[in-house]
């Protein structure tokens, strides 16, 4: 058993609190720290914001917001910045198996949400990530429409070339890259993505406009520019090296020469 | 409403009856398309296929989700993998052997007709998704590889690692995003559907709540899909994620659709234990861990010491005691059951004695640490995560945990309910599995009724409708969302002294104790005489601060769980009335002398059927009697 000091980020961008008064932390936002006592070494990080979410309502509180779902690392919903790293301290873990274990008894524990400029604050801990879902719109699939594929196994994929695309998929969409990175560089996402897609026959066809479209729609978001210090693969809780980034840089430049249409509408624009 | 239970299951020999009914569905023309609308409750494998191929067709979509991105749908989740009948491997496999094998794993409480089509379709579902870029694992030569999954006797499960839901998300979602980028869905994130509209017994839309904003709002359609998965965390613990629920299934039943077969519930032998009344969820060990790992308590009541300093003679392998023939590889429901058992009677391990030991030193001495690190690795890092125990040091201590309702609305052959227009898929419906799923069996149905099923069945509906669109601003909705408006705030300020989640975990208790792994009628009546007090407790003492004009989880949550107040009695009242042991099922007064499951054809082959009368009175019971034309029924024996 174990006992922390949370001090924790709370914001309401809305401004609208209980009475139409302003919301916990104010729409600008700032640090609270509370106390919470007797914490079992064997709960999780998310069970133990329960707990202080139980004991802030019993105090009639607001409870701090997070977003969270499945608890076993595999949705990306789970996110914070703990201590000043995303997803906290131990490597290839996602917040929600993060364990307290890993915390000191009368330490405090500092959590922030992920920031960035394309993920506004929600409300404390809780972002808006749908930038990612817009770049996966503007190209991040194979538009095969249901009921015209050939039988599955008459395109034979390499082991290898199967094996690479699969780890590039198993990014969970969280966004701790972007978190991780000084400049909020969302390269490792697009790249990940990118790659699963380029490194597979099917994916040829539509390759060039997939990556153009999706590193545009990258940069209308606001995300910055990769200097290449990869501090998201060290966030990343899936371990996507960042060797995928060099793949994007290549397939960018390749792609931006042999499509004319392409420019750039960005002044924060993509340096390969 | 009158309620009619008609199957609408084509003509024509078995194998013939979704050939014929594709060649006999009537269509709507393609410049006729764009003027119809759906709405799609949910973006998991179901929703996202549904609303991918429905908007490829030309259809206006709008799809809803609680989640802020469509690709979190709990479906991300799933693990071993998907079946199709390929018969890649050239081992026995066909579409007769997978309908077979389902029909008979759901212990024949499935129809026909439907399971029939599933197994045709599972190919195409392979093809479409390899199209799609999922990254299949494959062999050497660069084909797809298939394992062996669930106890079956042929290799026909498709998998990517272990992540195999993620990766068929992904593709959904990707199909799903291609079609909002053509502007021709509407994609409605964090947004939860509170009400079901319904007028002349016609789904005419829902009302939803904004979790951002709060905002409460109306919207029409031609057809609604539900697609919201399944309510397997009624019971607080379970696999499932956080905010799985069933409220959207519920709220159709409260309108009028039919909610079928609710008390089958499948329980997962591997789960990693609870070990502290705050935890919030159990997490899936992979079945295959019992090829090689042997389950064991201490023989000798209360045997407090270390795993590895009691001998093997004071060591009771229970299941290989009791199961000679398979030992620890029975079946699911059979392993969960004798696991609660022995735990019950006091042997259980780990400081809350919920849990068995799960050993897999054996195999280590036999096969060496790096063969079984091959074969388990990743989940040995899980476990090792999640408890601080090695498992390659020390045995891992695993307990049943609640995994997937079979349960669900009572659909047709057209996947509709009884409401007119309102269409269910995947998990939420009740189709397919029978009285207990197969593995890898739910990912396919999902997809099978979205890319599949769906899109000509819903076009066959539409094309008998005026392409107007109904009116939001009509009584029905305006009295929907008044009703809406009220629960919220009734919600809000009940000013009492307890969180929802207080009272989940209570209702969870109730329900795990009196019907979970094993159901009797007395415990069965007792849960139904606590339930309504639970619930009247939750309506006097829940409390919630913030108001319902911010995102508010304490208020999102209570919602879920004051429906789930209300559908647990429904549950109860099923089991109760099904006084049969069948699939997961197992109800003490029908087994045998040596405690198997008893099923009883003679009296219980329907499917259950629930109609809503009202807040203060019992459920009516309907049956949709059961044709067992190709596969006569057998006992499921695993001696
Ligand atoms: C841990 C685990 C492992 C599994 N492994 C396998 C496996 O290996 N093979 C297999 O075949 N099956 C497996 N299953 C089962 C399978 O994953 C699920 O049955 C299936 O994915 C359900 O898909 P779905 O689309 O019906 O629902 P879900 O994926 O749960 O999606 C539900 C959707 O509905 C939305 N929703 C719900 N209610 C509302 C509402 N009121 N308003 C708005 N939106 C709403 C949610 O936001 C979500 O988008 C596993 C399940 C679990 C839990
Ligand atoms: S809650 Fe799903 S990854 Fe953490």
């Amino acid at each position: 058993m174990a006992d922390y000091k949370i001090k924790v980020w709370r914001q309401s961008p809305l401004g609208i609190g209980p009475g139409g008064g302003e919301g916990p932390g104010g729409k600008e936002g700032k640090f609270e720290t509370y106390t919470i006592n007797n914490i079992d070494s064997d709960l999780s990080f998310l069970e133990m914001l329960d707990i202080l979410n139980q004991q802030l309502l019993q105090e009639n509180n607001i409870p701090i917001a997070f977003d969270h779902d499945c608890r076993e690392g595999i949705c990306g919903a789970c996110s914070l910045v703990i201590n000043g790293v995303p997803h906290g301290p131990e490597s290839s873990t996602t917040t929600c198996q993060l364990y307290m274990r890993h915390f000191e008894h009368n330490s405090t524990i500092i959590v922030e949400p992920f920031r960035a400029k394309a993920f506004p604050v929600i409300q404390d801990l809780v972002v808006d990530r749908s930038a990612f879902d817009r770049i996966m719109q503007a190209g991040g699939y194979i538009s095969v429409h249901t009921g015209a594929a050939t039988d599955a196994n008459t395109v034979l994929i390499a082991k290898q070339s199967a094996d690479d695309a699969f780890t590039a998929a198993t990014c969970i969409g969280c966004g701790a890259c972007v978190a991780a990175c000084k400049n909020a560089s969302a390269m490792l996402f697009v790249a990940a993505k990118t790659s699963q897609l380029g490194l597979l026959p099917q994916g040829q066809p539509e390759k060039t406009n997939r990556t153009l479209k999706m590193v545009q729609q990258m940069q209308l978001e606001g995300f910055g520019n990769c200097s290449n210090h990869y501090e998201c693969e060290a966030a990343c809780p899936k371990n996507i090296p960042a060797s995928y980034i060099a793949q994007l840089n290549k397939d960018f430049l390749i792609s931006s020469f042999t499509n004319k249409e392409f420019e750039c509408q960005n002044d924060n624009c993509y340096e390969s | 409403m009158s309620i009619s239970l008609h199957a609408k299951i084509p003509d024509g020999p078995l194998a013939d009856k979704w050939d014929n009914q594709l060649a006999h569905f009537n269509l709507v023309s393609p410049n006729n398309k764009p003027k119809y609308k759906v709405i799609v409750v949910g973006s998991g494998l179901a929703g996202a296929s549904a609303s991918a191929s429905l908007a490829e067709l030309g259809y206006q979509v709008d799809c809803f989700t609680f989640h802020d991105s469509p690709r979190r749908a709990h479906s991300v989740a799933a693990q071993g993998g998907i079946n199709a009948a390929k018969n890649y491997r050239n081992d026995g496999d066909s579409i007769y052997r997978l309908f077979y094998d389902t029909i008979k794993g759901g212990d024949f409480r499935s129809r026909e007709a439907n399971v029939y089509r599933l197994a045709q379709i599972s190919g195409q579902i392979i093809d479409h998704c390899v199209a799609q870029g999922i990254p299949f694992a494959r062999d050497y030569a660069g084909y797809l590889d298939n394992r062996s999954f669930g106890g079956v006797q042929v290799s026909r499960t498709f998998y990517a690692r272990g992540q195999t839901g993620q990766q068929l998300l992904l593709g959904a979602y990707g199909a799903l995003n291609h079609q909002i980028h053509q502007g021709k869905v509407t994609m409605h994130t964090r947004t939860e559907m509170l009400e079901l509209v319904v007028e002349d017994d016609v789904a005419k839309g829902i009302i939803v709540r904004n979790l951002v904003t709060g905002e409460i709002s109306r919207h029409s359609a031609h057809a609604v899909i539900i697609a919201s998965g399944g309510y397997s965390n009624l019971y607080y613990l379970s696999t499932n994620a956080q905010a799985c629920n069933v409220t959207a299934t519920y709220r159709a039943y409260k309108k009028g659709a039919l909610f079928a077969n609710p008390c089958f519930t499948q329980i997962h032998p591997t789960c990693i234990p609870a070990s502290n009344e705050n935890q919030s969820k159990l997490t899936l060990m992979s079945e295959s861990l019992r090829n090689d790992g042997r389950i064991w308590v201490p023989k000798k009541l209360g045997d407090k010491r270390s795993p590895e300093a009691i001998p093997d003679n004071e060591r009771d392998y229970f299941l290989e005691r009791r199961y000679p023939a398979f030992g620890n590889l029975v079946p699911r429901d059979i392993a969960s059951r004798a696991v609660k058992n022995i735990c019950d009677q006091g042997y259980g391990v780990g400081s809350t004695g919920h849990g068995v030991y799960l050993d897999l030193a054996d195999a280590i001495q036999k096969l060496g640490l790096k063969t079984v690190k091959e074969r388990y690795g990743n989940l040995f890092e899980m476990y090792q995560r999640i408890t601080d125990d090695d498992p390659s040091q020390t045995p891992m201590k695993i307990y049943p945990a609640l995994h997937y309702t079979m349960g669900g609305l009572w659909v047709d052959y057209h996947l509709m309910s009884n409401i007119q227009g309102l269409f269910v898929l995947g998990e939420a419906n009740f189709s397919d599995h029978g009285a207990n799923r197969l593995g890898a069996s739910a990912l396919m149905q999902g997809l099978a009724d979205g890319y599949f099923i769906a899109p000509p069945s819903i076009g066959h509906y539409l094309a008998t409708y005026q392409p107007e669109l109904p009116d939001s601003q009509s009584s029905a909705f305006n009295l929907a969302l008044e009703k809406v408006d009220n629960r919220v705030n009734k919600l809000v300020n009940i000013s009492g002294q307890h969180s929802a989640d207080y009272f989940h975990r209570q209702l969870g208790k109730i329900m795990w104790e009196n019907c979970g792994m094993s159901r009797n009628e007395q415990q069965l009546t007792s849960a139904l005489e606590q339930i309504p007090q639970l619930r009247e407790q939750f309506w006097q003492d829940l409390k919630i601060t913030g108001s319902d004009k911010m995102l508010n989880a304490q208020l999102e949550k209570a919602g879920r769980v004051a429906d789930y107040l209300e559908f647990a009695e429904v549950l109860c009242h099923d089991a109760l009335a099904r006084n049969e042991s069948c699939g997961a099922h197992f109800r003490e007064e029908s087994q045998s002398t040596s405690g198997e499951a008893k099923r009883d054809d003679e009296h219980y082959s329907y499917t259950a059927a629930w109609e809503y009368k009202g807040d203060d009175n019992t459920p009516q019971l309907h049956k949709e009697m059961l044709n067992h034309d190709e596969v006569k029924p057998s006992n499921r024996s695993y001696k």
